[in-house]
């Protein structure tokens, strides 16, 4: 369609100024944590100071570790579980289908305060004690759905000729699972993880009502020291670092995922 | 785009079923046999052959954990929460007991209270201007990412649009109340104006944190959508505006509800948002959370509140055939 070039340059200034927008509260927080002055207004000078205090600091570091055993625990479930489902919806016609694509979609659908509060009632009425297990088991049901996606999108787009020269070339359903499908799956599951583990690293509306009280992941751990103004500089520091041990994974998922570009 | 669910069914066919590869079938069978006769066939062929031949053995292999762990998790957990919504917390003196008897007491309180009916129009009120708002600004920048800027900087622009998606939702709504703060926040001191901790800020740090999820399903919309569409209706005579209104958007429809899914149903269940900013406003997700604990069987009565909001949507959503955008 035709747009002149005022209507393009307005395009590209808009967006640029939204995505400032997007970046502009995260650099905030990041000046904050090396500005030697306190409080939230006009950041001021520079040191690294906070960063060393929360280096040496028990509490980010132990949240850190429990926030990472979490993540790859939930994200192990949902690597295995997801790509089954992914394989059942899009290899199979089967009656009730549709309504099991909405029900691995619903976790993510509706909101985590919802799947919060359910998974607290059924861990109550089953008499089970809120632990780390209870927490991974919670993550891991929202997390299906995001390599769900991944694989499913991959499936589709690989089509099934591969799969059935392998069938007839006389290999049976594990050895085609083993040797073709994984393998021609193998960046699809690479970006579905990655970005199932940034989900559940970064989660803390569902967290808060599946944790254990005593075990504090790394959103956990920054909601309870937020208002603490002696904690605020390792809030700032443990924030940033957050957001710059994300940016990581979720750069190399992009990158799998938007590896063939396609314009109509 | 026009590819609604289950219209996709050209890529559902397995190699053994369905009448196009009946013709396959004799040539399998033929090697096998062969192969049989000159060595013992082993379990393990045995058994593949078995389930080879039978798809809904396949079928149940892969879908059975999955469907049993969504059924026994979280359908289980759902029919948990309904059933603890039918309870009863009742304080007498300082002793607190629950009644177990099933009743609706819980749903009566909830309509016939006027805060709580307020409440709950205010957050689908939030969750409707969130929704807006992120649709108006989403807009453009898909368009231009899609269709205006060159690969290099789409590829660059899909990056840094989603990243945030996934760095710190505390991160960044600690990062809004610093900003927001109406005394020495930065709003206040470089702009001179700030919504502060009202419904106001409230709607636009949500509306900050769900524009990615918003910007996302609308771009791969318009990356779909071929250009010589676009082309076609400039050729007719179709200015921008009019190829923007009668062609663009329709097609965009399921794009654009597949992102107020997220967009809606995460501004109906927040409530750190309000809480970190002081509790000034209250949104259905701040009233289950201060009953959680001393009345969890009313909070989940309550919760049952955004559920039934959310069902009526994703049925339309489905309607819209914006399920397989998600």
């Amino acid at each position: 369609m035709y747009l002149s070039r005022t209507a393009r340059r307005l395009l590209a200034a808009f967006t640029t100024i939204v995505v400032f927008v997007l970046y502009f509260p995260l650099g905030y927080v990041a000046r904050l944590s090396v500005a030697t002055s306190r409080g939230f207004g006009r950041p001021r000078g520079f040191s690294f100071d906070a960063w060393s205090r929360t280096i040496d600091a028990p509490g980010p570091r132990d949240a850190l570790m429990n926030s990472l055993l979490v993540a790859s625990e939930a994200t192990a479930v949902a690597l295995v579980l997801g790509t089954l489902a992914a394989s059942a919806l899009t290899r199979f016609r089967f009656f009730g289908r549709h309504t099991v694509n909405l029900m691995i979609v619903l976790p993510i659908a509706l909101p985590g305060i919802v799947t919060g509060i359910a998974f607290h009632s059924g861990y109550e009425r089953l008499g089970v004690d809120l632990s780390v297990m209870t927490l991974v088991a919670a993550h891991a049901t929202f997390c299906i759905v995001i390599v769900f996606n991944n694989v499913a999108a991959r499936m589709r787009q690989l089509g099934t000729s591969l799969e059935e020269a392998s069938a007839d070339l006389g290999a049976d359903q594990l050895q085609t699972w083993w040797y073709v499908r994984l393998p021609m799956l193998r960046s699809a599951l690479l970006a579905g993880g990655l970005l199932s583990f940034a989900l559940s690293f970064d989660e803390i509306i569902v967290t808060t009502f599946t944790i254990d009280g005593g075990f504090k992941t790394l959103p956990a751990w920054i909601l309870e020291n937020m208002f603490r103004s002696e904690s605020i500089p390792i809030v700032n520091v443990t924030a940033t670092f957050v957001v710059l041990a994300m940016i990581v994974p979720v750069y190399v998922a992009q990158r799998l995922v938007d590896s063939t570009p396609s314009r109509g | 785009m026009g590819r609604g669910l289950g219209r996709d069914l050209g890529l559902t066919r397995t190699p053994r079923e369905g009448p196009g590869c009946a013709a396959l079938r004799p040539l399998s069978h033929q090697i096998s046999t062969t192969m049989s006769s000159t060595k013992r066939v082993s379990t393990r062929r045995r058994v593949a052959r078995h389930v080879a031949a039978r798809p809904w053995l396949r079928l149940s292999g892969v879908l059975g954990p999955p469907l049993s762990w969504l059924l026994l998790a979280y359908i289980g957990a759902l029919v948990a929460l309904l059933i603890t919504s039918l309870h009863q917390e009742v304080t007498v003196g300082l002793i607190t007991r629950r009644i177990t008897a099933p009743g609706l007491d819980n749903f009566r309180r909830l309509i016939e209270t006027p805060v709580y009916r307020s409440v709950t129009v205010r957050t689908v009120f939030a969750a409707v201007a969130v929704t807006v708002i992120d649709l108006a600004l989403a807009l453009p920048v898909a368009f231009y990412m899609a269709k205006v800027a060159s690969v290099g900087r789409r590829r660059a622009l899909v990056i840094l649009v989603t990243m945030p998606l996934w760095a710190g939702y505390l991160v960044k709504t600690y990062a809004w109340s610093t900003l927001l703060n109406p005394e020495s926040g930065f709003l206040r001191e470089f702009v001179g104006a700030t919504p502060g901790y009202g419904i106001g800020g409230s709607i636009v740090t949500l509306a900050y944190l769900w524009l990615p999820y918003m910007i996302l399903p609308i771009y791969a919309g318009l990356d779909r959508l071929p250009d010589s569409l676009l082309e076609a209706s400039t050729d007719l005579g179709g200015r921008a505006g009019r190829t923007f209104r009668s062609i663009v958007l329709p097609l965009l429809v399921p794009s654009i509800v597949a992102g107020s899914i997220f967009t809606f149903s995460l501004t109906l269940g927040d409530f750190y948002v309000n809480r970190i900013y002081g509790n000034k406003t209250q949104f259905i997700g701040n009233t289950i959370f201060s009953n959680f604990s001393a009345n969890l069987p009313f909070a989940a009565a309550f919760s049952i509140v955004p559920i039934l909001i959310m069902v009526a949507y994703l049925l339309l959503a489905r309607g819209a055939g914006a399920l397989e955008e998600l």
